[in-house]
């Protein structure tokens, strides 16, 4: 085979076949995708989750994982956050000509590796090469379905007053693990993308409390962005402690020196949980009993007054609003 | 204006130090504080590091506050 | 992180509340100068817990914010000239010109990249032998001696497709402006922290002694805004005027004489344009002719177009502190960081993007 991908590798021809089996279903390995039909068939008893999603990240490699394993834990996290039990995803590739074969290689690895720790399949997928310059190496786009158990219920819009806000551990480690990378921005650090499916921890956390009301992870726009789309659709308002929210102290070093906010910062391996405050402390047990949600905290409630708004307790005895991202969290200078 | 940041110097090659922050490596440019030394702490603004900061008074201004708490304490 | 967390400790901060509320009797109206005391006021809370005698009231130090059109129109400009990469720090970025902003010119095909540091330009410029990189020179006496320092080293390394666009401003003499001007009155005045760190504090002599006010140096901590408050409030209710300072590890009152020498040696001073404030002799910045080779003007002279001030933006008022966002027709609704209209509403540190972001009516 080549050592570089072709616009041939797209074209549905002997090369475009043989990447297929040779990188894709081997590394995927799954009796679904290796009927290699058209469509992946699948019988399914209730309720369906089905989410989309399209992977642009750059650099397609940064400290804790790639643009594949990004493009497994953002779809099944999106279904895990509708409570369902994530199965199969489809994988399209958009591939820039010119991509050393070993770099896609690598992602696929990514993909089934992680697609193994969350215990999903990959069953159906395509591949397209454009021209030089007409993608940034390498796009991903995602689709996921999972099923949603009995009786559960969760979405943005159920928070009530009184309710507690769970937060399941460090925020801004992804975002700024990939910034560090980024060319012009780069500086020195031990630090990680947070990138991890979460749904073993879901499936913790309902069984800890069948009436959880909202579960969010806080990718783009971060911590901040999250919790105003929930008080939006929920018409509550959510009061937090600046105290209680968890940063590696990098991340905040990194943040200073960027003129940067945590809170706006994306995460890929965390959620925002508001559960009825009876059972806030289980749930947190659960989550804390998890792997991936070992620094999780209680960070605030759930509130009538002013529908829609997020407001933080600093710490010296004031409080402030925190508004969603509006635009790029660009580093500032001044 | 403007964002400038306490690091620590670790190491010095010529006019350009490797600095650190809560973990966080970076090289500045010690065109601006060419006195710097290893160990000492600079306000790094874009890349340079424009003043060394002064560590004695940095923990005078913390005693002068803990005593205005104390006093508050008493009045309070 | 040393240096930063000592200076949020939440019970030294109750302790110089106290104090403040204690002491205060005068009505006194206090501005902050710099934007990045704007921002440390609005993320911290602090005119919540301000007495009722206190107004705080920000101030046009936001380099980015008193940049006019006619000068972003010639950046933008620039960057649509065959060959030229626009460098600039991120602030920059989204500030809307007459017609057009670096992002849009950009996604119109002109090559605008973002940095951190002058010295990344410098890189850029390596990178690219071909291209001429044009850094965008903004920022008081804080980033001028190291866009100064860029241009030395560019020199001594033999970098020659580097090139710097000064629009540089200076303080002391937009203070001077908008004291002189009587249309706001203040009884003391936050001044900026890391200019002071270069400038030394003895920069604002002048408006203790010319105009009788009384000045604190500020740091960007919460501790250190209200120490410098607590300060002010003390020397009102004592009646004396002098420059204080309450940022002592950062600054001295000689500054960073090896920095001022650097900026001199590159930059002298020139007349410049602040919005809202208009022509301030002495204010600007402009590259010596003995470092031409360096200066963008000279190898890209631009002719802009007159520059479009967008009605109802009343960002000038706001910089020199006589209205506040609220008093804004087109605050929050025609004007909102996603679609801004004035720079006070995009730059980070701006004023309108401060009261919007941390909800000035309610939380600021």
């Amino acid at each position: 085979m080549e050592d570089r991908i072709l616009l041939a590798h797209g074209s549905g021809g002997r090369l475009a076949h043989e990447l297929v089996e040779r990188t894709f279903v081997v590394a995927l390995d799954n009796p679904m995708l290796s009927r290699l039909d058209d469509s992946a068939v699948a019988e399914f008893n209730g309720r369906l989750a089905f989410t989309t999603d399209s992977y642009v990240v750059s650099p397609i490699s940064f400290p804790g994982g790639d643009i594949g394993r990004l493009a497994v834990c953002g779809t099944v996290n999106d279904l895990a956050m509708s409570g369902a039990k994530p199965l199969y995803l489809s994988l399209a590739f958009i591939i820039e000509e010119g991509l050393p074969l070993n770099d896609l290689k690598q992602v696929v690895d990514s993909v089934a590796l992680t697609a193994r720790e969350a215990g999903v399949s990959i069953v159906t997928g395509d591949t397209k090469v454009v021209h030089r310059g007409s993608a940034d190496r390498l796009f991903i786009n995602t689709a996921g379905i999972g099923i949603i158990g009995e009786g559960v219920d969760i979405s943005g819009s159920n928070a009530r007053p009184g309710d507690k806000v769970l937060l399941s551990g460090t925020i801004g480690d992804h975002g700024m693990a990939v910034l560090s990378v980024r060319e012009g921005l780069s500086f020195s650090t031990t630090l990680e993308s947070d990138c991890a499916p979460l749904n073993a921890m879901v499936a913790d956390m309902l069984n800890a409390c069948s009436d959880i009301r909202c579960l969010r992870d806080p990718t783009r726009g971060g911590l901040a962005t999250t919790l105003n789309e929930l008080a939006g659709q929920s018409g509550v308002s959510i009061r937090i402690d600046e105290g209680s929210i968890p940063v590696r102290e990098e991340v905040r070093a990194a943040c200073e020196m960027l003129g940067l906010d945590p809170l706006y910062i994306a995460n890929e391996g965390k959620l925002v949980a508001i559960v009825p405050s009876g059972h806030a402390d289980r749930v947190l047990q659960a989550i804390r009993d998890n792997p991936c949600g070992r620094g999780a905290s209680v960070i605030g409630e759930v509130g009538a007054e002013n529908p829609g708004r997020v407001v933080m307790n600093t710490g010296i005895g004031s409080s402030r609003i925190v508004d969603m991202l509006t635009g790029d969290p660009l580093p500032r200078i001044c | 204006m403007c964002l400038a940041v306490p690091v620590l110097i670790k190491s010095i090659d010529g006019r350009e130090a490797e600095a650190e922050i809560g973990g966080v490596s970076r090289r500045v440019s010690l065109w601006l504080t060419p006195e710097a030394r290893v160990g000492d702490y600079v306000l790094v603004h874009t890349g340079y590091a424009i003043n060394v900061l002064d560590q004695e008074e940095a923990e005078e201004t913390l005693r002068l506050l803990e005593e205005i708490a104390a006093l508050n304490g008493d009045e309070g | 992180m040393k240096f930063i967390d000592e200076f949020r400790r939440s019970d030294l901060a109750q302790a110089l509340i106290s104090r403040i509320n204690q002491r205060s009797r005068t009505s006194v109206r206090f501005m902050e100068f710099c934007g990045g005391h704007t921002v440390t006021i609005f993320r911290y809370g602090i005119r919540q817990l301000m007495p009722p005698t206190i107004e705080m009231v920000s101030g046009p130090g936001c380099p980015v914010c008193v940049t006019p059109n006619a000068d972003l129109d010639k950046a933008i400009a620039m960057a649509g000239v065959p060959g030229v990469i626009i460098a600039t720090f991120g602030d920059m970025f989204k500030v809307p010109g007459s017609r057009s902003s670096l992002q849009q010119a950009n996604a119109d095909g002109a090559d605008v990249r973002m940095v951190y540091s002058a010295l990344d330009a410098i890189q850029m410029a390596r990178d690219n032998p071909d291209r001429s990189v044009v850094f965008l020179g903004i920022g008081f006496e804080t980033t001028a001696p190291t866009v100064a320092a860029s241009i030395l080293q560019a020199q001594e390394q033999r970098v020659t497709n580097y090139r710097v666009l000064s629009m540089h401003k200076l303080c002391p003499p937009a203070i001077r402006a908008i004291l002189d001007s009587g249309e706001v009155r203040l009884q003391g005045l936050v001044c900026p922290g890391h200019v002071s760190a270069v400038t030394g504090s003895r920069a604002w002599e002048f408006v203790a002694r010319d105009y009788d006010i009384p000045c604190g140096v500020s740091g960007f901590e919460p501790l250190d805004i209200l120490q410098c408050i607590a300060m002010l409030v003390d020397q009102v209710e004592s009646g004396r005027s002098e420059v204080e300072i309450a940022y002592s590890r950062g600054v001295k009152a000689e500054g960073n004489a090896e920095a001022l020498k650097l900026m001199d040696r590159v930059f002298e001073p020139a007349p410049a344009d602040w919005r809202g404030v208009g022509g301030i002799a002495g204010s600007g910045l402009k590259i010596r002719d003995e470092y031409g080779e360096f200066d963008a003007e000279r190898a890209f002279p631009i002719e802009v177009g007159a520059p479009i001030e967008h009605a109802g933006c009343i960002c000038g008022e706001i910089l020199r502190g006589v209205s506040t966002p609220l008093d804004c027709a087109l605050f929050g609704t025609a004007c909102t960081p996603q679609c801004p209209v004035g720079p006070c509403m995009v730059s980070s540190e701006g004023t309108c993007a401060a009261y919007y972001g941390y909800g000035g009516a309610v939380g600021g």
